[in-house]
């Protein structure tokens, strides 16, 4: 050990440390724009994202039993619960929960579930641009 | 037929395994995979994989996209994955007697029997709401531990 010098051995702590965290690729912020440039190119009638529009979608029901809310509560910021579970679902708001949004994967996965589940249909980028950028909204 | 004392111990050693295993048994359940933890607790407990046979599971992860209401679905590699690992892990003694094979692990004549002493206001009551409800009881059930000593019934 006497000969590996100090630095290298804080190098390699460093990369321990970033291989046992969870890396986060993106920001919210990051992933909002990535929706508004899909928005761009799939709807040429599409203006700009809403937080209004997005939170009037989140809120309210489309046909089918839940709404958004009904897992993630009024308050994106607050914990939720599952509305067939009552498991608790951490807060939806990034400003409240720094790991939402941050892992394309997993925002594509939720978006694809949980529409279908509210709304009996996939998402449209547009829409998908306006809950996010709801979300963002919320300050925690 | 003449059985030998030890043969007639062995037999009956056979049959209190097969019941242990069967109903009682410790109830502890140890088989992990870090997908099936993670996609399975992200909206319930991951129940665990012997709590059903294999059918059920096998015919489950073919509808994920209708997952009890829900849906669940999950990138093809994903699903293989955990599949496979349930299935390996299932259970092998808790199919209905009809010879069906329930999705259902409160529907299961193992669970109902396991579970036949639990009153009716129990079941109902806010804590518990639902049978599906392991962790309201079973304490430690996130850890596969279902045994008595951790078992609390919520007043």
């Amino acid at each position: 050990m006497k000969h590996i010098p100090h630095k290298l051995i804080i190098l390699l702590a460093l990369a321990a440390t970033g291989l046992a965290q969870p890396m986060f690729a993106l920001t919210a912020a990051d992933t909002l724009k990535q929706l508004e440039q899909s928005a761009k190119q799939t709807d040429p009638t599409f203006k700009g994202v809403s937080a209004q529009r997005g939170e009037r979608l989140f809120k309210t029901t489309h046909g089918a039993e839940w709404s958004c809310a009904s897992c993630h509560s009024d308050n994106p910021a607050a914990s939720g619960k599952h509305a067939k579970t009552g498991k608790v679902i951490a807060p939806l708001a990034p400003a409240a929960n720094a790991e939402r949004f941050t892992r394309q994967d997993k925002v594509e996965k939720w978006f694809r579930r949980n529409c279908n589940d509210v709304l009996n249909r996939a998402c449209t980028a547009s829409e998908q641009a306006d809950v996010l950028a709801y979300l963002m909204s919320i300050k925690s | 037929m003449n059985f030998s004392i030890p043969t007639i111990s062995f037999i009956l050693a056979l049959l209190a395994s097969g019941l242990t295993s069967a109903h009682a048994g410790e109830h502890l359940y140890s088989a992990n995979n870090p997908k099936w933890k993670t996609e399975c607790s992200a909206c319930h407990l991951a129940y665990p994989p012997q709590l059903l046979p294999a059918e059920s599971w096998r015919a489950m992860m073919t509808q994920l996209d209708k997952h009890f209401g829900a849906d669940a679905s999950l990138d093809a590699k994903t699903a293989a994955e955990i599949s496979a690992f349930l299935q390996a892990n299932a259970g092998r003694n808790k199919r209905e007697a009809t010879g069906k094979s329930p999705l259902r692990i409160t529907e299961t004549r193992w669970f109902k029997q396991e579970h036949d002493e639990v009153p009716a206001r129990v079941w109902s009551s806010a804590a518990v709401k639902q049978p599906s409800n392991c962790a309201a009881c079973h304490t430690q059930a996130e850890r596969g531990d279902f045994s008595e000593r951790s078992l609390r019934i919520p007043r």
